[in-house]
């Protein structure tokens, strides 16, 4: 590998940074770990030391049982053995970080996942000007363009209004996704209770104690069916399909994420109303971040690489992919 | 066009019947001519363009966008006419154009294979990106969105409140974009003039008998064959067939629909020619089902496979004789023509379905009971007064199926269901002991239990799951299915080397051990 005595090491399980001694996203507990973001194919439990945002660190406690760490603000620095570095918003979700490295001179951009469209639910994308790009590319092929969300949560009332004795039902991620379409619905001015599968209430409830308001938010094992008839219910996506949806008024069944632009994707999963919505760069988002920074390097940890790797060498920018572990796994859309 | 591709993804994503039809019933009321015919012909594959080639999309993607890129999406996509569509280099800016249908189709019509790139370039630009899926998916024909054209034609007189009937009569009559039949449906006008087309008329269609015995003297006794239900129509010189659904299937049998050399309208069942079966009941032998699957559902035939499987039509009917229509007369006379109408066709290719000449019902049942030829399904009970009636009325036509045969299994392996069913296992598959005393599947099954019996198999599939491949459940072979089927014969489907014919879950039997249940031997000692 080229790139094997740089200071910054890609291996499968993470990324290393060797004069600071520090890990970042590793897939495994380390002694010394900063966190992009919270979900769990970036953030893992168990590390000795670990820097992040304050949301990122409140995710993780909510999720492993602990949130000990170094909380970093936007902007704010830290050195550790001659690295500086410093966290800057990626728009992803809540809390979720770019990490910028400086040593020797040299500039490093680690995305973990990011996007560039607006969120109600977090900080907006900030472009940091680097020498080494390390980006995800989750949709990294020119198939992927993610439409405005007005138009996908307008699909949605169109559906609810076309059919008020049904539900429509909702797959969202736990983390991100499901409080980015709430907060959305808000937006578009939908103020009824909004049902939720017991798995998402308690990352909702700590996105409002974050102070993110979605709203007048119910639990579906309290309502009784009738009520939500005409209403807008949340699920995990692995729910979409269970048992438990036999609890809900004949629900139409849709599902928020960037794969639903593949009809074939929708379809796999049983579901009806598919809805593009995605904490993910599109494609162009992608490539037109990498033409707005002009990197000397691109460097692609995971996703469609092959895409994007092949953009690079069209635009004659030097790049490579890293063949990282496990990535894509939770918030795949 | 924008309409119509949402009607597109409305049905592709709709697992529900009645969905389906509501949402093409409210297009067909809620769109103008013509474009809402193009949509119906489109929907019900009766377009063809054939200037546009897979092909011609491909190479037309390779001149926008970089052949590697393009690779790797078709990969992702898994299908040539969605990824161009989304990979289309949009006009930045431009507002798409919702183009009227009928614009498209001309447009379409108009290309040969030099103006074709250009011209599918031409729409590509200015449309939106499900437009584009549409109208590719339009232009190559074969939309394949799991929508028969008996759905299509329930939609259409659900849309205008006519007879199905009638709409199925007109249907097959007219050419795309039917204006006159939605001249007729929709506006009140007058219904086409069919005189000098060979269209499908609705089959008279039986219910199953469930009485304790019939008067011979009223009802005449037919064998039910096992082939397929098919009408054959010739008028001034054209011949078609069609299949139950209404669907033309003359480029499959050319053997036939060549042979049918006289103007009239009959119904038989279609089968192929084979030696083992029938021959003992009646005229020549037809092969099993087995042997006329292979010429389903082929778009072409080949010399081979006309010569090997060669098709002949046994007649139960007759609804048209030259150019009178005979359907108001009674099962007596009209058969009494139809006897008058066999010979006169090409006899190998053509016969006619013997009458069961027995006494009385008892021998009728002793006959049947004794009678365990493949190619029979059972017996048909005709009402000798009726006339030849549209569709399922009680009364007139019974079909006395054969008891089905059983078996009991060993439920191996389950999955989901899809629509209503999405969230219970509700398609199994069952096996039984080889004499290594291996379990090996010998089919599948869907249907035959009530409501809470599947809630009691979804339920023993939760809990009993071994083993998980994607949306397949590995069970614990521990619980007893009786499963009925119609008949049972070799196939390489399965790896005892069985396939049941309709097989359905008959009774759950908790009682059975599983050691208990039957051998692959006792099954394939069932072939016949
Ligand atoms: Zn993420
Ligand atoms: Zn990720």
């Amino acid at each position: 590998m080229a790139n094997s005595k740089h200071w910054i090491e890609p291996h499968p399980q993470g990324i290393y940074v060797r004069p600071a001694d520090v890990w970042i996203d590793p897939s495994g507990a380390q002694p010394r770990a900063v966190v992009t973001h919270g979900h769990a194919d970036h953030a893992r439990g168990g590390h000795g030391q670990v820097w992040a945002t304050r949301e990122t660190l409140a995710i993780m406690g909510l999720r492993y049982g602990t949130d000990a760490g170094t909380a970093l603000r936007y902007g704010e620095t830290m050195e550790e053995g001659g690295v500086t570095f410093s966290l800057h918003s990626a728009g992803h979700v809540l809390g979720s970080a770019q990490i910028l490295m400086e040593y020797q001179g040299e500039r490093v951009v680690v995305t973990g996942d990011y996007k560039r469209r607006p969120d109600p639910t977090c900080a907006p994308f900030e472009l940091v000007p680097c020498d080494i790009f390390i980006t995800e590319a989750t949709f990294g092929l020119p198939v992927f363009t993610h439409p405005p969300i007005a138009g996908e949560i307008g699909k949605l009332f169109d559906r609810l209004e076309a059919e008020p004795e049904r539900c429509v039902l909702v797959g969202a991620y736990a983390l991100g996704k499901a409080q980015r379409v709430i907060a959305e619905l808000r937006a578009a001015g939908w103020d009824e209770p909004v049902y939720l599968h017991g798995a998402l209430e308690k990352m909702c409830r700590l996105y409002e104690d974050l102070g993110v308001d979605l709203g007048m938010l119910r639990s579906v094992a309290d309502t009784p069916k009738e009520e939500m008839a005409g209403k807008i219910v949340l699920c995990p996506p692995s729910a979409l399909t269970d048992r438990w949806s036999r609890r809900l008024p004949n629900p139409v069944t849709a599902m928020a994420s960037g794969w639903m632009r593949v009809r074939g994707r929708a379809r796999q999963r049983n579901v009806e109303l598919p809805l593009i919505i995605s904490d993910h760069a599109d494609w162009n988002e992608l490539t037109s971040t990498i033409a707005d920074l002009s990197p000397r390097e691109t460097w692609i940890t995971h996703g469609s690489e092959d895409g994007l790797l092949r953009w690079c060498e069209l635009t004659q920018r030097k790049a490579r992919a890293l063949a990282m572990v496990g990535r894509g796994e939770e918030d795949d859309g | 066009m924008q309409r119509f591709a949402a009607l597109i993804d409305r049905l592709i994503y709709t697992r529900s019947r009645n969905a389906k039809l509501h949402a093409l019933a409210t297009y067909l009321r809620e769109t103008p001519d013509p474009d809402r015919g193009w949509a119906l012909a489109a929907l019900t594959d009766s377009l063809d363009f054939p200037a546009v080639k897979s092909s011609t999309i491909r190479n037309l993607a390779g001149t926008r966008i970089d052949p590697d890129l393009f690779r790797l999406s078709r990969h992702h996509v898994g299908d040539t006419a969605e990824t161009v569509a989304l990979i289309w280099p949009g006009s930045e800016g431009v507002e798409p154009e919702d183009q009227r249908l009928s614009t498209v189709v001309d447009a379409l019509a108009a290309t040969t294979r030099t103006t074709a790139p250009d011209a599918v370039a031409d729409l590509l630009h200015r449309m939106d990106v499900d437009s584009r899926y549409a109208m590719l998916k339009l232009a190559l024909g074969g939309m394949r969105i799991g929508l028969s054209a008996r759905l299509a034609k329930t939609a259409f007189a659900q849309a205008f409140d006519v007879s199905v009937d009638a709409v199925e009569e007109y249907w097959h009559a007219l050419e795309p974009p039917y204006t006159e039949l939605f001249a007729w449906a929709a506006d009140g006008g007058p219904a086409p003039d069919l005189s000098a087309i060979p269209f499908f008329r609705p089959f008279m269609l039986s219910h199953p008998f469930e009485g304790e015995s019939l008067d011979l003297t009223e009802y005449a006794a037919e064998w039910k064959w096992d082939g397929i239900r098919v009408q054959i129509a010739r008028i001034a010189g054209e011949t078609r067939l069609y299949s139950r659904g209404g669907d033309e299937i003359s480029k499959a049998f050319p053997d036939v629909v060549a042979a049918f050399d006289v103007d009239g309208v009959v119904d038989g069942e279609l089968m192929v020619r084979g030696e083992a079966q029938g021959a003992d009941v009646a005229g020549g032998g037809a092969a099993s089902f087995n042997a006329l699957q292979k010429r389903l559902g082929r778009k072409t035939v080949s010399k081979k496979m006309l010569q090997e499987a060669p098709a002949f039509i046994r007649l139960y009917d007759l609804l048209v004789d030259g150019g009178t229509d005979r359907r108001e007369l009674p099962w007596d006379q009209r058969r009494g023509h139809l006897e008058d109408f066999v010979p006169r066709l090409t006899a190998d290719r053509f016969d006619l379905s013997q009458v069961i000449d027995v006494p009385d019902f008892e021998a009728l049942a002793e006959l049947r009971a004794s009678s365990r030829d493949a190619a029979i399904e059972g017996v048909m009970l005709k009402r000798r007064d009726s006339p030849y009636l549209s569709g399922r009325k009680v009364g007139h036509w019974y079909k006395w199926k054969r008891d089905p045969l059983t078996a009991d299994c060993v439920m191996m392996y389950a999955q989901r269901g899809n629509g209503r069913r999405a969230s219970f296992y509700s398609d199994y598959t069952f096996g039984c002991w080889s004499d290594e005393g291996q379990l090996l599947p010998v089919g599948k099954a869907y249907s035959g239990f009530t409501d809470a019996e599947l809630k009691m198999l979804d339920r023993f599939v939760r809990q009993n799951t071994l083993n998980r491949f994607g949306p397949v459940r590995e069970v614990a072979k521990t619980l007893v299915l009786e499963v009925a089927f119609d008949s049972i014969h070799d196939s390489k489907r399965h790896k005892s080397g069985l396939a049941m014919r309709f097989p359905r879950i008959h009774r759950i039997r908790q009682d059975k051990p599983p050691e208990e249940a039957d051998r692959v031997a006792t099954l394939k000692a069932m072939v016949p």
